[in-house]
């Protein structure tokens, strides 16, 4: 399946403005002031288009949730905290065309009715920062930002907002406290940020991929964008791949995309012609699948569900068949340990708890106990706390022991003799 | 203190936002430009710059992992250790630095030179293994660039 590429055009020097108004770019911000807002929701609402950021909610229905009549400010936050384990697409997008994701931010806020665009980016990402932060002030220069945009009589803001450092500022409502100025604590849903966000005003949170997606919808019309890949959740899609294969990197492509042609095809399979042992699909909290699951499977919500796993942020993580799966989940749950933000006591606890079990895995220290024991923490923390960094720290855990319980098991058969398994309850 | 020039930038950032304590990052971001690190005296600073207590300060400083609550070396060096880097062999870099400059995780060289630290995912797993030094990322490494882009550094 090949398609010429829509977010990520093989155009030289494209973060220049010259060059983006040269290839058609902020003709449809002219477009969707010809349009009336709901005008604008409604083909992206048609379109299909659900969310890049993990969740694949459907970007126009979100935007519906937004009240048309108040009298307080309305705010649009785009999420660019791009920091989820095997994710870095978002970088592409600020490095490469940035003035989409602007054009994009602004047919949103239009749509919505938004005053002012806060544009949340990674502290860790200062360099890309910079090269956003160009194209903003030329857009603001050409008037593309600002007061009576192209004197369409629409006047809204764009500010860029430095993370400093915290995988839960990605979530919507962390995102929102840390633009507050507040720690970045996850906030109780309800209410939703459409009826309280930031300083309890109206605010729509959207990934980068995602706003990016909104010119490319008005320019070829919903319909014909909704006929790219696979129908239920249409559109292109920007695949990270990492990890063993010859040529990691990001591809653009269309949903529904097999995987195994993406590993094969896309990223120059596995070095040595090595068997694949896994691959985690879309980012380090969608559940883990084995070589085997992946046959058939196709890069979408709908293959990726049916799977027993999820698109995520289309992430994915390939090993072979020499990799150490119990070190892959040690790591990777020490990772949501470190980020936990520690409000709710199932994660904060929790993630360290099944951290402690699997190094003793590491160690050569499980018990055959300990197996039963980490699917119990990971089953309790799931579902048991404000966000879903909880679910996103048992995901992973719950998969690699129903999908690999044969790892564990030979580690603890494989332990020394002058070691001792210790009984969990009493560590 | 801060500069002139992060004053008047401060300013401006506030009329940003519905609330100053909005520029509380930004803030905290210049003063560790400025200083190297967030000391009491920066957070007492910044609270008073943008009328709020010191101890919220405090808590946002402590829940961000990039806000140097310790003088560190003159370059920090961040190994990303995470899985995609870890599935590419970051332990050997982690380890090769470590060697090379005689420290460990966390620790400055003796002549203030160089701060090692393990760091997660930034964002460049396609380009793995990889190390951010200030701004810069450092991407597809092995020891011989690792030993290149050290000794370059003054």
């Amino acid at each position: 399946m090949t398609m010429e590429p829509l977010i990520l055009p093989p155009i030289t020097d494209l973060r220049s403005i010259d060059v983006y108004e040269a290839h058609g770019g902020y003709a449809m911000l002219r477009k969707a002031f010809g349009m009336k807002p709901e005008e604008v929701t409604d083909e992206v609402k048609k379109s299909g288009l659900r969310g890049r950021g993990g969740a694949c909610f459907p970007t126009g229905l979100k935007w519906t949730f937004m009240p048309k009549q108040t009298t307080r400010p309305k705010y649009l936050c785009v999420n660019g905290d791009e920091s989820e384990p095997g994710t870095f697409k978002d970088r592409q997008i600020f490095e490469f065309n940035p003035h989409l994701l602007i054009e994009g931010s602004i047919i949103a806020a239009y749509a919505m009715g938004v005053s002012t665009v806060y544009l949340y980016i990674r502290g860790e990402y200062n360099k890309w920062i910079r090269m956003v932060q160009k194209a903003v002030d030329d857009a603001y220069g050409k008037g593309y930002i600002g007061a009576n945009i192209l004197g369409s009589g629409f006047t809204t803001e764009l500010f860029i907002h430095r993370g400093a450092g915290a995988y839960i500022c990605g979530e919507e409502s962390s995102l929102m406290n840390s633009l507050e100025g507040e720690r970045g604590y996850p906030r109780v849903k309800p209410p939703f940020p459409a009826q309280n966000g930031v300083w309890g005003c109206p605010t729509t949170i959207n990934n980068v991929e995602t706003i990016a997606n909104v010119p490319i919808i008005l320019r070829l019309g919903w319909e014909a964008y909704s006929h790219i890949g696979q129908p239920k959740h249409p559109g292109p899609i920007l695949v990270g791949v990492s990890g063993h294969v010859n040529k990691p990197g990001v591809f653009e492509l269309p949903t529904g995309v097999l995987l195994t042609e993406i590993i094969e095809r896309y990223a120059g399979g596995v070095p040595d012609n090595k068997k694949i042992k896994a691959v985690i699909p879309g980012g380090s909290s969608t559940m883990i699948l084995r070589g085997d699951q992946i046959e058939g499977v196709t890069m979408d919500a709908e293959s990726l569900k049916a799977a027993g796993s999820s698109v995520g942020t289309a992430g994915m993580i390939v090993m072979d068949e020499d990799t150490d799966l119990i070190r892959v989940i040690t790591r990777i749950t020490g990772f949501y340990r470190h980020e936990s933000c520690g409000q709710c006591t199932p994660c904060r606890e929790g993630t360290g708890w099944m951290y402690k079990i699997l190094k003793r895995f590491e160690e050569g220290r499980g018990t055959m106990a300990d197996i039963d024991l980490l699917v119990n923490i990971a089953d309790n923390i799931e579902g048991n706390t404000i966000c879903a960094l909880g679910d996103a720290a048992a995901w992973p855990v719950q998969s690699m022991v129903k999908r690999f319980r044969g790892e564990f098991e030979r580690r603890v058969k494989a332990a020394p003799a002058s070691v001792a398994p210790v009984p969990a309850e009493v560590q | 203190m801060l500069s002139d020039e992060s004053l008047k930038k401060i300013e401006e950032l506030k009329k940003r936002y519905q609330s100053p304590q909005s520029v509380v990052l930004a803030a905290l971001w210049m003063w560790q430009e400025e200083h190297g690190w967030i000391s009491d005296e920066g957070m007492r600073f910044v609270a008073e710059c943008l009328g709020i207590p010191a101890h919220h300060v405090y808590g946002v400083v402590s829940f961000y992992t990039m806000f140097n609550r310790k003088p560190v070396g003159k370059h920090k060096i961040e190994v990303c250790t995470n899985v995609s880097c870890m599935l590419r062999n970051s332990d050997r870099i982690l380890n090769h630095i470590k060697e090379r400059l005689h420290v460990g995780v966390g620790e400055t060289t003796a002549d203030n030179k160089f701060t090692l630290v393990e760091a997660e995912c930034l964002g460049s797993c396609g380009t793995a293994p990889m190390m951010q030094i200030g701004d810069e990322y450092h991407e597809n490494l092995d020891e011989a660039k690792v030993d290149k882009i050290l000794s370059d550094l003054q």
